[in-house]
């Protein structure tokens, strides 16, 4: 232990002999590690920002289907559970919200123009936390209960129709028997989403309303389930597994959904690759610091191992110097990528692209999202790459021989 | 010169080891410069490609408003005559006159709400690659006859095959109530989920009579020899239509802003860490350049001593860095070069990939673009790099007086 302390003052000592190469060497590894995380933080919150909305429209991270729904989106294909054999099951059985849905394709027609949209029959009560806008948001107001007679249909999609609140629209889907099923509306509410593309998607009516106008009684088509967190839905899944058997198909958000959850697998490949490559490019000017320092004390260390030190302590010296090196870098980079994140937490407008990001389904505000697992993740690769990067300068400089070392000119 | 230039070699080989690890940084960095930047503009290029040759082709003639809102009576009226008149103005066949509606199609187990195109069977091939798409049966190819293509997926969800009958249902443009009764005559098959589920396209004489379009469509869609003559077409076909029309022409950009703006941020994201490898490479040099310089001060104090002039020391200096460079980004493009050439033939795939490409209309395999623009551009700034940071190194020696540098230890 008191071998350690020496070499560490030694090492800190040798650091500063010269000092302009150290703090160069800082700024690198500052700069360096502040990109790794700055660029991390930027596409986690993209990242979460569009797995969130995305689920947020799906919605529910956990879904129960007939089988053949997911194939086959129509209401023959509803699941023949009774609405009171589903609250028996799932209420109070821990879920943090869930919801029985009727959700059937449909054509919507003003008296101008028609359109395809996805009606979903819903149950106000029931939907509070799952549906993806605020109802004290919507325009006009929500449905009330689940026999409201109106409807509440995005913003864009209002504006295509050339409808509005108070005016009344047609519906058109199917019956299980095939039968066109249609039912006039009136608008109630308007609401608005990140995106376009969903304002356009979806129309909201009362469960008991879609269900009477597509004749299934109190059937749904799908069952929703929100957990805590995106990230963690295996005990949603189990205990929804649990709870049912073969006749419904459970499936988690990334399976239905799975341009997302793929998006999320190449997301943390890319992070590491990205943290990678920055350390590559640092250990270049790493590896050629050592160097250096090793060449200007050629003769000292010579003069160190000829008045006995051991080749170990030499080693250990060099690897010292270096780990210190990288982690006053580290705490530098680490700080700076705070400093710069937090600011910037409340989101940065990114709307002159927005048309380009929702080919992405990315939304126009981007919110960097800092983990600490990730700063740990960059501390801790730069860390041990950089051991490995050090350890054939250091371990050259062991292998002097004491006197062609200090002979040397 | 010849004596500096030889100086300025010898002294760059003063330290083999620090000039490589110098050197390796900025041929780390070309390489992945170059590699980075030509898989770029490969897929920029297929983006672009892919996405207009769908539906959307060079320049569109459609009435005023059309391209936001997409409403039946924003019409192109005498659609076919007009289209003739462009096709004979510009001697080319690559036009083609469509009309768009959104219609409930009905098969005998199935109804969905999909967007119908009429088109010219005649010329569609020509502007848009949906008729070469075609796995099952034919495309449409009589002008009026009951026909209809549909994608592969609204197929298989409303249960239909190639001889099945679809019956159409929707509102004609006074608004009146259009149905039409049509064969299946072909299946084609995009890859993109959202087109083989949503689109159908019919001959447009029939669309003109189901939809009571007297005479009128939607778009006129004109594809010319590369993007390069999108300026010229359009200011023909500009100056062909009446100066009182309601008509306008828009280039792909105007139709499809999403397009131009996804690459723009997917290209401010990668230029940011370009940036960031860039100025870590400078930081490398920046680091190398001082030391030698500052190991030489004794030596530059008696050349001075003996009257040479510090700016040519300076000189020197940069003359090493130039030099230094020019190795990196030789070895960096070429290294660079031969890398992406073995990808630009065996393509490149990463796991998850395919999900992503297809949501961009890509192909699951990515082929970069080697050329002249993308081997040299990132070597070229890491060059411009390497010697703004031997400035300062140079710089230094101007303040250097030769008494005190000959006392230097």
């Amino acid at each position: 232990m008191r071998l350690f302390g020496v070499l560490f003052r030694l090492a800190w000592r040798n650091l500063w002999r010269n000092h302009r190469r150290t703090i160069i060497m800082l700024g690198a590894i500052g700069v360096g590690v502040w990109a790794m995380i700055f660029m991390t933080a930027l596409t986690r919150g993209m990242v979460d920002q569009m797995i969130i909305d995305s689920i947020a429209v799906l919605p529910g991270h956990v879904q129960m289907h007939h089988p053949d729904f997911p194939d086959d989106p129509s209401v023959s294909n509803r699941m023949l559970i009774s609405e009171a054999d589903l609250k028996k099951k799932f209420d109070g059985a821990g879920f943090k919200a869930w919801a029985g849905r009727v959700r059937v394709p449909a054509v919507i027609s003003s008296e101008r123009e028609s359109r395809g949209v996805t009606l979903l029959g819903v149950d106000p009560d029931a939907e509070r936390g799952i549906s993806f806008f605020n109802y004290d948001e919507v325009d006009g107001r929500f449905l009330v209960d689940a026999s409201d007679q109106g409807i509440v249909i995005g913003r864009r999609l209002a504006e295509t129709l050339e409808t509005g609140i108070g005016k009344r629209v047609v519906l058109m889907s199917q019956d299980p028997d095939n039968e066109i099923a249609d039912r006039g509306f009136r608008v109630i509410g308007l609401y608005s989403a990140n995106t376009k593309a969903v304002e356009e998607a979806y129309a909201f009516v009362g469960k008991a309303t879609v269900q009477k106008m597509l004749h299934i009684g109190d059937t749904t088509t799908e069952v929703v389930f929100l957990s805590d967190d995106y990230r963690n839905v295996e005990a949603t899944f189990q205990a929804v597994m649990s709870a049912t058997d073969e006749s419904v198909s459970v499936r988690r958000w990334y399976e239905i959904d799975t341009y997302l959850g793929t998006m999320l697998g190449v997301m943390d490949g890319f992070v590491l690759i990205w943290i990678v490559v920055i350390f590559l490019a640092l250990s270049f000017g790493l590896v050629n610091t050592l160097v250096m320092a090793v060449f200007e004390r050629v003769r000292e260390i010579g003069l160190m191992l000829a008045l006995g030190m051991k080749p170990g302590s030499i080693l250990g010296q060099i690897i010292i110097e270096s780990m210190l090196l990288l982690t006053l870098g580290l705490a530098a980079g680490n700080f700076l990528a705070w400093a710069t994140i937090v600011p910037l937490q409340d989101g940065i407008d990114i709307s002159v692209v927005a048309d380009g990001l929702e080919m992405w389904g990315v939304s126009s505000m981007l919110y960097p999202k800092l983990y600490a697992s990730d700063m740990f993740l960059a501390t801790g690769v730069v860390l041990l790459l950089g051991f490995l990067a050090s350890l054939s300068p250091a371990w050259r400089a062991s292998r002097y021989v004491p006197v062609e070392a200090i002979t040397k000119v | 010169m010849n004596i500096v230039f030889r100086l300025a070699w010898r002294n760059l080989w003063r330290h083999p080891r620090r000039t490589w690890l110098t050197t390796g940084a900025m041929v780390f960095s070309n390489i992945l410069l170059v590699f980075m930047i030509s898989l770029q503009f490969g897929m920029y290029g297929l983006m672009i490609d892919n996405a207009l040759q769908v539906f959307t082709g060079h320049v569109q003639v459609q009435a005023s408003g059309y391209n936001e809102d997409k409403k039946m009576r924003q019409t192109v009226p005498d659609i076919i005559p007009l289209a003739n008149s462009i096709r004979t103005t510009l001697n080319s066949e690559t036009v083609a006159a469509r009309g768009w509606a959104f219609a409930l199609a009905s098969s005998e187990d199935r109804s969905f709400g999909i967007g119908i195109y009429g088109v010219e069977p005649e010329f569609e091939a020509q502007v848009s690659n949906i008729p070469g798409l075609v796995s099952d049966g034919r495309y449409l190819e009589t002008d009026n006859a009951a026909e209809i293509v549909v994608g592969s997926v609204l197929a298989r969800n409303l249960h239909v095959k190639v001889g099945d009958e679809l019956t159409l249902l929707g509102s004609g443009l006074d608004g009146s109530f259009a149905a039409a009764v049509v064969n299946i005559v072909g299946i084609f098959d995009s890859g993109v989920n959202d087109i083989d589920r949503n689109i159908a396209e019919i001959p447009l004489r029939l669309f003109q009579e189901t939809f009571f379009m007297e005479g009128g469509g939607h778009q006129i869609v004109v594809v010319g020899d590369g993007l390069e003559a999108v300026p010229a077409i359009r200011s023909t076909v500009q100056s062909m239509l009446p100066d009182d029309s309601d008509l306008v022409v828009l280039d792909w950009d105007e139709i499809q802003p999403g397009l131009k703006q996804a690459i723009q941020a997917d290209m401010s994201s990668s230029f940011f860490m370009y940036l960031v490898l860039v100025i870590l490479v400078s930081f490398s040099v920046l680091n190398t350049q001082l030391m030698s310089v500052l190991e030489r001060t004794r030596e530059f104090g008696i050349v001075m001593a003996l009257g040479l002039r510090p700016g040519r020391l300076g000189r020197l200096v940069l003359l090493e860095t130039a030099m230094m460079g020019l190795i990196g980004a030789i070895l960096g493009a070429a290294a660079g070069g031969l890398l992406t050439s073995w990808f630009t033939s065996h393509g490149l795939a990463f796991p998850g990939m395919d999900e992503m490409a297809a949501r961009f209309n890509l192909p699951a395999r990515m082929y970069p673009e080697v050329n002249v623009l993308t081997l040299s551009a990132g070597p070229a700034v890491v060059f411009v790099f390497t010697m703004l940071a031997a400035i300062y190194p140079a710089l230094r020696l101007r303040w250097q007086n030769p008494v005190d540098a000959m006392r230097v230890a």
